[in-house]
């Protein structure tokens, strides 16, 4: 870690390690973007706020085109960072996107040069396998689709923590494969594709059914983004077999700092908890199911 | 903003002193969670002159189940349902923390009978930390079946019930789903309430656009945001005209010409709610745009409000 003042502002936070966003919402400059894939890679220069942790997240809109022709996009649209690094003036974020409404719709065709406007790093980020279970030595990362982001810097943060990883990655096919290269490069992944067109042919949860039942699971914690389904069986295998892991999810969230009440996550025990700031990584044992109307949204 | 520096926004409301007119609208802004996301900064700059809290009601609530949101253009339609942890909750947990804050604060309650008011007036009024008392009336009272903000007998017999049991100032929050809110507003200032606030969310629904089926979890919703604006300028221009008590006027306030257009229609103070979720710190920005947008006018000793006609009513159709 460098000695930038973020790293200040991480120690006063919350007590999980999670890094506390400035109060501005700002304009970074955007300084690429890229396809890849049925998907964009958009990069912005951070000049401000902190280094995020992986895990957490930033609401994004555009300074230019926001609102459109139609009213809409209104409100900002929360993504999880998918790799954060220092650069000159400041940390260069990386956001993996795919055009699926009028929000996602606009961040996708970002230019360079462009105001990406940001509130963040927010929300709770993943813990070390040791935080999750006394014996998890190393992680199991299960990545599924666009959720393969966050699993990019997660796998950076324990790699530094010198954490054993395996890496499952699982798309639908070809199109909802992107990012995989660039962000997880010679990295050695395992991959699963419903198409059959790299890896198993099938469920990225057929991989992790594979590995848990094999010497890992006992010393072992996952740690899975995904649509909902792949969450939802990652969870109940987990729970099946007592294997500690945490689950990043997603909700429609209006503001992304706890105020507008709009994510809520069912919990296991009932009631709710709000998926920005008691999320967006959860424990999975304690969230009723991934299975949440109007998440994936 | 040294343009602005002296130019003078304190404004009174029921006796109570604000460093500036804007405050948060009741349910926009969680002060507690806020902390979290954003640390001890966003208390030391509190960007509201006052903190409204989120409606709080006798017994907790879960909330409504989701999905919760539907964006609009221009807005958002909301079915939260009121989470929060009850009275005994908020005064043992919740108040201790928010007496911390820098600014008065304000209690939002709701319940469904007047004794269920009654509880909640009682147990927040007796208690110091709290600057004023907000009645959110939009909600069903069990006993007759009516919303209770839609009917000036109800929202008399409403305050009735609870003004006797505190000294500190009541606001009625209204709810526009009414055909012209004047009259409950005149029921409210007649049975003592000290201001109203105004507009609550207006009544919305979101359809599943594969199955047309309501999309929230909680059925209907409440419209939010920059698309209500103009709905609610009337509104509070129409309650203007009928009382004399203050107005603390909100509907989709995104800057400090909105908030100005808010005052000339007659609000001694704005509030901003859907605004926040976007830019948390809004407020401040459109404190700032209100003294900027007032500075001349102070320097050379106008009033920046408008002229009224002799009618009390400002001219329709002087620019399209």
């Amino acid at each position: 870690m460098s000695a930038r003042p973020a790293t200040a502002a991480s120690d006063r936070s919350a007590g999980d390690g999670r890094a506390s966003s400035p109060l501005e919402r700002r304009a970074c400059e955007v300084t690429s973007s890229r396809a890849s894939g049925g998907y964009r890679i958009f990069a912005a220069r951070d000049a401000t706020g902190p280094m995020p942790r992986a895990g957490q997240f930033y609401m994004l809109s555009s300074a230019r085109g926001w609102g459109g022709a139609r009213g809409r996009p209104h409100l900002p649209r929360a993504f999880s960072v998918a790799r954060a690094g220092e650069a000159a003036g400041g940390i260069e974020l990386e956001f993996l996107a795919e055009a699926v409404g009028p929000g996602t719709a606009r961040l996708t065709t970002l230019e360079p040069g462009e105001e990406l406007l940001v509130t963040g790093p927010l929300g709770r980020p993943f813990s070390r396998p040791r935080e999750l279970a006394p014996g998890a030595a190393g992680a199991i990362l299960v990545g599924g689709g666009i959720g393969i982001a966050p699993l990019a810097i997660l796998r950076h943060e324990l790699a530094r923590a010198a954490v054993p990883q395996r890496i499952l990655l699982g798309f639908r096919d070809r199109r909802h494969s992107g990012g995989v290269e660039e962000l997880f490069g010679c990295e050695e992944v395992r991959l699963a594709s419903e198409d059959g067109h790299a890896g198993h042919r099938g469920y990225v949860t057929d991989l992790l059914t594979v590995l848990l039942e094999g010497d890992d699971a006992g010393s072992a914690a996952v740690y899975a983004c995904g649509p909902p389904a792949m969450l939802e069986v990652v969870r109940s295998l987990c729970g099946e077999r007592g294997v500690a892991a945490e689950l990043a999810m997603e909700a429609p969230m209006a503001c992304g700092f706890g105020s507008c009440f709009g994510c809520a996550m069912p919990l296991a025990g009932g009631g709710y908890m709000r998926l920005c700031v008691d999320g967006p990584v959860v424990r999975a044992d304690l969230v009723e199911t991934a299975l949440v109307a109007g998440s994936g949204h | 903003m040294g343009a602005t520096a002296g130019v003078d926004l304190t404004t009174e409301i029921c006796g109570i002193e604000l460093a500036h007119p804007v405050l948060n609208g009741s349910g926009t802004f969680d002060a507690i969670a806020a902390r979290r996301a954003f640390g001890d900064e966003i208390i030391a700059r509190f960007p509201f002159s006052a903190f409204v809290s989120k409606t709080i009601t006798p017994e907790p609530r879960a909330g409504n189940p989701p999905p919760r949101l539907y964006e609009t253009p221009s807005g958002m339609i909301n079915s939260i349902g009121l989470p929060n942890k009850g009275l005994e909750g908020f005064l043992s947990e919740d108040l201790p923390a928010l007496a911390g804050l820098p600014v008065p604060l304000c209690v939002s309650v709701m319940a469904t009978s007047a004794d269920g008011f009654r509880r909640l007036v009682d147990g927040v009024g007796a208690r110091d930390e709290v600057a004023a008392i907000e009645l959110n009336v939009s909600c069903p009272n069990v006993e007759s079946g009516l919303i209770v903000g839609e009917q000036p007998s109800e929202v008399e017999r409403l305050m009735e019930a609870i003004r006797p049991l505190t000294a500190k100032p009541v606001i009625v929050k209204l709810t526009p789903n009414v055909a012209d809110p004047a009259p409950i507003a005149l029921a409210a200032q007649d049975a003592g309430a000290d201001a109203v606030s105004l507009i609550n969310t207006v009544r919305a629904l979101a359809l599943d656009p594969v199955t047309q089926e309501p999309w929230l979890g909680g059925g209907g919703g409440g419209l939010s945001g920059p698309a209500i604006r103009a709905l609610a300028l009337d509104q509070v221009r129409r309650v203007a005209a009928a009382v004399s008590i203050p107005i603390i006027g909100m509907g989709g306030i995104e800057s400090g010409a909105d908030a100005l257009g808010f005052l000339a229609a007659g609000a001694s103070a704005v509030a901003v709610g859907t605004a926040t979720f976007r830019e948390p710190m809004a407020a401040e920005r459109i404190r700032s745009e209100l003294a900027l947008a007032r500075a001349p006018a102070t320097a050379s000793g106008r009033d920046s409000r408008p002229e009224k006609a002799p009618d009390g009513t400002t001219a329709l159709w002087t620019s399209s």
